[in-house]
């Protein structure tokens, strides 16, 4: 049987999306891998979620379970413990097949698809950490699933590498079991965290932050197992600083180095990729370059909220409704460039063809700025110009954008204005 | 003296400095003043943790003080956890511990268990 649309992912993103195109009345189907609904947000037992949806603070979990009750209510079809491992589309039909321990291998059919598969992170990347890796190195993700989920400590002594949101939550959760935790070391010069995280994950436990650092030797003992980490402060170009060496004996290094978008399931089909958000390029609806395929939540750019997860899933589930109710023919649209200061920009495209979804812009600061202006322009008329206050890349920002205002032809650029 | 807080009431994280003269600035919205104000008293933190269980599908299920409880007793408060061992199947909301060390919180799970 053909579906209306499946939705793949059953995280904060999913769920949204799975719920906004049912209220439309469309046929759909939401896969998840793991064995509940909910993704990351499972994991994430601390406080701090909701706020902008529900204008109260849940932790994730309970943040979880509002959009689940939700979903059981509109009766919305879901299949756990099913993994999708190929999606492809014929004409206009998208073909995608699953596994499952229960089903083995299934295929499914449908009209539009909206992909919400989240992030992975990122094991080593550009850091480098020389030796081999000895047990005791994990990503800080993954120690948190332990914790939360299995309740399993991995460490009594840690250290982490990298001050992403992930690992300052973790340095006050490893505190708070009764570990250790001896420090943070990041490579910039500022967090990458946000700023609520780095006053009540580490200020409020007095665990040191170290600024332009990072792990520049890894000791192990004869069984492979980590002893010993040695830090070094880098200079302008990262390159670590001859006698400002600190040891600490470790039991565990935990990496918070960065999350990066999970489209491997879109190898196969001719998206447009982004080099920027290292996802693939959208419109202003969260519609690929393929037609019917849509995109949000963290597998579309990595987010620091997870409402803003919801609200941007939300609108990709209307968009795949919308999809299934007309026809258009699709046009590439005016692309959306990323100019001074910003590091990604999303909708990468407006398509006029479009034209009656709202556009709702987001957007990373290369830098921190403590004010700025933010300027959009097209062909050299101001779209938008605001002023902002304590911009950093860590923190991600939202503008709208009006379709009226916007020519048919000539790129629209974003750039940050440094004021002093 | 001139003091600076970082406002950990939402998201945005306000920047906000308490002048000489007692003015608060830097605040979007006014709880970031009863922020400042209990942070320069008393200060205060939501506890999120979690506790053990007897299900094996299930072996640890996520808590948390329904309101802030005093800096100085997280600690103390993660004492009282690690004692406790949810036995039968409860819901989202069920208090756990009620009143946890004459604080005035309950700890109450943040997700269903066995339910
Ligand atoms: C440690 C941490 C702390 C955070 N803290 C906060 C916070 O304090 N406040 C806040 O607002 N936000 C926070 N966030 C951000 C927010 O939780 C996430 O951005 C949001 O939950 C991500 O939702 P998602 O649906 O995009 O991804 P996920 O939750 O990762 O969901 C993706 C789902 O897709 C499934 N999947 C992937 N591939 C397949 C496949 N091939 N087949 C089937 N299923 C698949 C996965 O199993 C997963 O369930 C935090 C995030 C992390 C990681
Ligand atoms: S002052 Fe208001 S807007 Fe600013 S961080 Fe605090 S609660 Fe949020």
């Amino acid at each position: 049987m053909k579906r209306d649309i499946i939705v793949i992912g059953g995280g904060a993103g999913g769920l949204a999306a799975a719920i906004a195109a049912k209220e439309e009345n469309k046929d759909v189907l939401l896969i998840e891998r793991e064995d509940r609904l909910g993704g990351i947000l499972n994991q994430c037992i601390h406080n701090g979620f909701g706020l902008e949806v529900f204008k109260e603070e849940y932790t994730g979990p309970e943040y979880a379970e509002k959009f689940i009750e939700k979903a059981r209510h509109l009766k919305i079809d879901y299949l756990l413990n099913t993994t999708v491992i190929s999606l492809t589309k014929e004409e206009d039909e998208f073909i995608l097949y699953t596994s499952s321990l229960a089903e083995g291998i299934q295929k499914y059919t449908s009209k539009a698809v909206i992909m919400t598969t989240g992030c992975y992170e990122r094991t080593r990347g550009s850091i480098v950490i020389p030796g081999d890796r000895p047990k005791g190195v994990i990503t800080a993700g993954s120690a948190q699933r332990y914790l939360n989920i299995d309740g399993y400590m991995v460490g009594k002594k840690v250290f982490i590498l990298g001050s992403g949101d992930i690992g300052l939550i973790m340095a006050r959760r490893m505190h708070l079991e009764g570990a250790s935790v001896l420090g943070v070391a990041e490579l910039m010069p500022y967090s990458n965290g946000l700023t609520r995280n780095i006053v009540q994950c580490l200020n409020d436990f007095d665990i040191p932050l170290y600024l332009s650092h990072t792990v520049t030797e890894v000791v192990a003992d004869e069984k492979h197992r980590l002893t010993q980490i040695t830090i070094q402060q880098v200079n302008e170009r990262f390159e670590p600083i001859q006698g400002t060496e600190k040891k600490f004996d470790v039991d565990t290094l935990l990496l918070s180095i960065g999350l990066i978008p999970d489209v491997t399931l879109l190898d196969n089909l001719p998206v447009e990729t982004d080099p920027l958000t290292k996802s693939v390029k959208i419109n202003q609806a969260c519609e690929t370059s393929v037609p019917g395929l849509f995109i949000a939540g963290n597998s579309l750019q990595v987010h620091d909220l997870a409402d803003n997860v919801s609200k941007e899933s939300e609108r990709a589930g209307h968009h795949a409704a919308d999809y299934i109710d007309m026809k258009r023919t699709k046009e590439k649209g005016i692309p959306v460039q990323a100019g001074d200061h910003i590091l990604y920009v999303t909708p990468q495209y407006i398509d006029f063809s479009w034209g009656n979804a709202e556009i709702i812009c987001s957007f990373r600061s290369r830098k921190k700025i403590e004010k700025a202006a933010l300027n959009v322009t097209q062909n050299g008329k101001t779209l938008i110009r605001k002023r902002l206050n304590f911009v950093v890349p860590a923190e991600m920002e939202t503008f709208e954008l009006n379709i009226e205002d916007i020519d048919g032809i000539g790129d629209i650029r974003v750039d940050l204005e440094v004021l002093s | 003296m001139k003091k600076e807080f970082i406002c950990i009431v939402c998201p945005r994280g306000c920047h906000i400095t308490v002048h000489e003269d007692g003015s608060i600035t830097g605040n979007m919205c006014k709880r970031g003043i009863e922020y400042v104000k209990t942070e320069m008293t008393a200060p205060k933190r939501i506890v999120t943790s979690t506790v053990r269980t007897v299900f094996s599908e299930m072996p640890r299920v996520s808590v948390k003080t329904d309101r802030p409880v005093p800096k100085e007793l997280i600690m103390d408060v993660m004492k009282e956890l690690s004692k406790v061992i949810i036995t039968t199947p409860m819901s989202l909301g069920d208090v756990v511990i009620e009143n946890i060390l004459d604080t005035g919180a309950n700890i109450v799970l943040t997700r269903s268990c066995m339910k």
